[in-house]
């Protein structure tokens, strides 16, 4: 562990370090043990516990609720309705700047999908609380529900995701697809998918005066205190998360969500602490998922099997009332050369609580449509699907002709496919068997993914006796920040992550970003890393101004930071520890503080992805049509990798989505009545351990010298691209039946038959 | 806020008789054990009994604590996560699932634990991965530490089984 600081202002060189080191988690004690805090572990005197009522229709109003037997059952505080609801500082059906929701918070009695808020009760246990839901007994005016492209109603968009646009295009797509030898067109169906992350929503809120301690699972602390500031009426810094642990996130908690503002406002009504916890059944609404797409995608290629146009278009399903349209197309934007490329979006509304980001946001579900599609194309062509994908490799960022600030993905598919052993692959489908006669099938995918960048904060005190607090309201829900976050601020600080405290996972620290888009550790890494740099600044500015430090006048060599002490960049000799400094100084401690921001000038000249390639093995019963994933060999290029553990880990979690997202995860709606057939963990399939096979996942290695100064890329949500494609294309391989609809279910082969 | 009654129970929890005034005959073991005795460690995913990470042992067997309600339980030795360490001294299988890497959020990670030192227990577990992969696949974990949960699970019971070897010598 090595650190280089040209003193005054701190230059950064890496030499390598402890990050980088496989460490296991930090807090793998308290998360074996049962001791990791989770929100609903909470439990602070004369807790009263909320059970959210929702309803069992899609469209229509509440004509009545029975508030006096609720009311009247033993242990019930308080029903919350329509009628009795203290009033919000901010108009919940205007959205939240900068990317909140618009959220049912019993404003009226209108029903906009089903499971959303109509009343809350208030116990003094949750048996009691429960059962006053359950008397509310209510009744309604239904309306039809609106439940798919035959009687929602389309749109044209004015942005998707996250506020990207909803067209992007480049060259000429019909002029492309006019000069192409070959065109390969289909229609591509994903269905609508949630979370479902294991710990449910949960919530214990407690006011004092006018300020409110809020113990929840959350993935965007200071947005969120914000966001609840303004729906409470009180400054933001009156309000303080504590969210040490979340149990899962996957997009579902960034964002704000009726529910969980009704349980602060019961508690300030109350004045009482008020837990919430949702069940599994009411987080099929208010939470948000991965909204269903209908995408239709046209590839034109010419006699060498290079594409000539990429043409995608993505109908997205939204809520009646709100938008967020999964960025599907916009997966053909960074990842094939092509003369003509057009990502286009339209918007589906649809009885349904508004969809929002999940794990790989647009990416998933586009990604899924593009690999497919290219496999498709390969077979057209004649070609391996593999060299089908080389051929048409992008050197630069295809639209915008940036150079990638790093891409090893050439690297990933030599190295992915020899782990495999690619190249004994026939290129006919439907033609390996195993010893027990199944059908046996390899298919592969190219994993993209880019690499945004929150701005973050962060605080890094070094003391005299060799340790250092370090301080950003970083989130871990799994990723493993507790870990890889300290290992990044130790290198900073030179010293080793045993002498490095971590405080985060709360709102009253330096805002540590988000944890989502996959770009927690660069963020919050970052921020970290230049309070570091900032600390041992400081304390090369004493010891080079100090005539008795051995660094007296080094300021212009330079001096590097190392196991706790600081030495001349030219004479390793020559130095002095952090602790001799100080004291020569009479302080006790040096405290850095620090910023993290992406270079808008190296964001204007570089693109920026995460890249890999994955390979699979599925085999088939031919009698059954029964699916098992075999085998599952990814191989990514990250940037630096701090833990090769955690990210593995990481990479895993990622392709195990995509084996769900290929084959397992749907929920299905009941067209008659827009309510859920499956909304639980029985028969909305997620895999089990049975289902995942030995997984394989190469860290391939890549120095990226622009993304940030500490080279880390995102990890967190691109195993899922190219997986799913993968599996996708391996069925077709092993069956010579091409499925377009996911998740592909047994009955698809068994019709032999092409998509619907 | 009584529910016009009153039972009361003795359970042996992580070998501590607790005798317990249970006001509410529809307090489950899970809701008992959290919300009432304040033993978090075991959590709730679905209150169904289709995730697994209630999991906890009653008289040594792995069973899905939010299906069981807590009148029914008197008498019986209730394991949970925080009492399976000795002291400061891991439990095998805790040990294995930090080596692994057997968890990322740590939400089903109780439950994993219990249902990996029952399944140990039954003597079903082997040194056959796929044996092990079917046995604890009443556990889900959504963040996918499924590889690391299974390389856990038989490191540990190669471990236990050596140990009870080297007892039997
Ligand atoms: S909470 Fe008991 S099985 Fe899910
Ligand atoms: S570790 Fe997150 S659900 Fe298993």
């Amino acid at each position: 562990m090595q650190h280089e600081t040209a003193s005054p202002t701190a230059r950064h060189h890496r030499h390598g370090s402890n990050a980088g080191q496989p460490l296991t988690r930090r807090d793998g004690l308290l998360k074996v043990t049962g001791r990791a805090t989770y929100a609903a572990d909470n439990h602070p005197d004369g807790t009263l516990y909320a059970v959210v009522a929702t309803s069992s229709i899609a469209r229509g109003r509440v004509r009545s609720l029975n508030v006096e037997a609720a009311k009247a059952h033993p242990g019930v505080v308080e029903v919350l309705t329509p009628a009795n609801r203290p009033p919000l500082a901010h108009d919940p059906d205007e959205k939240m700047p900068p990317f909140g929701f618009r959220v049912e918070v019993l404003q009226d009695d209108t029903v906009r999908y089903v499971n959303q808020p109509i009343a809350m009760v208030i116990a003094q246990s949750l048996e009691a609380a429960t059962e006053g839901a359950a008397l509310l007994d209510p009744r309604y005016e239904t309306e039809p529900a609106r439940t798919g492209p035959s009687n929602g109603t389309r749109f044209d968009p004015q942005a998707i995701g996250v506020g990207a646009p909803a067209r992007t295009a480049h060259g000429d797509i019909e002029a492309g697809l006019a000069v192409a030898a070959r065109v390969t067109e289909a229609e591509y169906v994903t269905p609508s998918q949630y979370h479902n992350a294991m710990e449910p929503h949960a919530i214990v809120a407690q006011w004092d005066g006018d300020r409110v301690t809020i113990d929840m699972p959350n993935q965007a602390l200071a947005l969120s205190c914000a966001s609840y500031a303004a729906y409470f009426g009180i400054p933001a810094e009156n309000v303080v998360i504590r969210s040490p642990f979340l149990g899962g996130g996957f997009g579902s908690k960034a964002i704000l969500n009726g529910p969980q503002i009704l349980a602060i406002l019961a508690a300030r009504m109350l004045g009482h602490p008020v837990k919430l916890a949702l069940t599994r059944a009411q987080m099929y609404g208010p939470v948000g998922h991965r909204g269903r797409t209908w995408q239709k995608l046209r590839l034109g290629t010419d006699a060498q099997g290079r594409l000539t146009a990429l043409h995608h278009h993505a109908l997205g399903a939204t809520s009646s009332f709100d938008e967020f349209i999964e960025p599907a197309a916009n997966a053909s934007l960074p990842l094939y050369a092509s003369p003509a490329i057009l990502a286009e979006h339209e918007g589906l509304r649809l009885d349904i609580g508004t969809p929002g980001p999940m794990r790989a946001p647009g990416e998933a579900s586009g990604s899924a449509a593009l690999e497919v599609a290219m496999d498709e194309a390969a077979e057209a062509c004649g070609m391996d699907p593999l060299d089908f994908r080389l051929a048409n490799y992008a050197e630069t960022e295809p639209v915008t002709g940036k150079p990638f600030s790093s891409k090893a993905l050439r690297e990933c598919y030599v190295e992915g496919a020899k782990r495999f052993g690619w190249s004994e692959r026939p290129l006919a489908p439907r033609t390996m068997r195993d010893e027990n006669g199944f059908l046996v099938g390899w298919g592969m995918g190219t994993a993209v993914f880019p690499c945004p960048h929150f701005p973050a904060e962060a605080r890094a005190t070094l003391r005299a006796d060799d340790t250092a607090l370090v301080e950003t309201g970083g989130v871990d829900m799994g990723q493993g920040a507790w870990t890889a976050l300290a290992q990044i601020a130790a290198e900073a600080l030179g010293l080793d992550p045993d002498q490095v405290e971590l405080r985060s996972g709360e709102s009253t620290l330096p805002d540590g970003g988000i944890a989502g888009g996959s770009a927690h550790t660069a963020s919050a890494g970052m921020a970290l890393h230049n309070a570091g740099g900032n600390a041992i600044a400081q304390l090369a500015e004493l010891a080079t101004a100090d005539p008795e430090s051995p660094l007296f006048g080094a300021g212009n060599i330079g001096v590097v930071a190392q196991a706790g002490r600081l030495h001349r960049r030219d004479d390793e000799q020559r130095g002095e520890t952090y602790a001799a400094i100080l004291a020569r100084a009479g302080r006790t401690e040096v405290v850095g503080t620090a910023k993290s921001t992406r270079d808008p000038a190296v964001a204007s000249t570089h693109a920026m992805y995460s890249h890999g390639a994955v390979f699979a093995e599925v085999k088939i019963d031919p009698d059954l049509g029964q699916i098992r994933t075999t085998r599952l060999v990814g191989a990514f290029a990250a940037g630096r990798i701090i833990n090769p553990r955690l990210v593995r880990s990481q990479y895993f979690g990622g392709m195990i989505w995509g084996i769900s997202f290929a084959l397992h995860e749907e929920a299905i709606t009941d067209r008659r009545t827009g309510r859920f057939l499956n909304a639980d963990l029985a028969e909305y399939h997620v895999p089990v351990n049975a289902d995942v096979p030995a997984l394989d996942a190469l860290l391939i290695p890549e120095d990226d010298p622009h993304v940030n100064a500490i080279g880390v890329k995102g990890v967190g949500e691109i195993g899922i691209t190219g997986t799913v494609g993968a599996i996708a294309n391996a069925v077709w391989h092993a069956t010579g039946t091409r499925v377009r609809r996911f998740p592909i279910r047994m009955e698809d082969l068994l019709a032999g038959s092409s998509a619907e | 806020m009584g529910y016009h009654m009153s039972l009361s129970i003795r359970l042996t929890i992580n070998g501590q008789p607790r005798d317990v005034a249970l006001d509410d005959p529809r307090v489950t073991l899970l809701d008992l054990l959290r919300e009432r005795l304040h033993l978090t460690g075991t959590k709730k995913g679905c209150d169904r009994g289709q995730c697994g990470a209630c999991t906890v042992l009653v008289d040594g067997r792995r069973i899905n604590s939010c299906l069981a309600l807590a009148a029914s339980m008197d008498g019986a030795q209730i394991t949970t996560i925080e009492g399976l360490a000795d002291g400061e001294t891991l439990h095998p299988v805790q040990a294995t699932f930090i080596a692994h890497d057997g968890f990322q959020c740590g939400y089903c990670t109780p439950g994993q634990i219990m249902s990996a030192v029952g399944l140990i227990n039954e003597g079903r577990a082997g040194d056959d991965p796929e044996r092990i992969r079917e046995l604890m696949s009443g556990n889900i974990c959504r963040c996918g530490a499924y590889q690391g949960i299974t390389e856990a699970v038989l490191e540990a019971q190669k471990i236990l089984s050596d140990d009870e070897k080297r007892d039997a010598a």
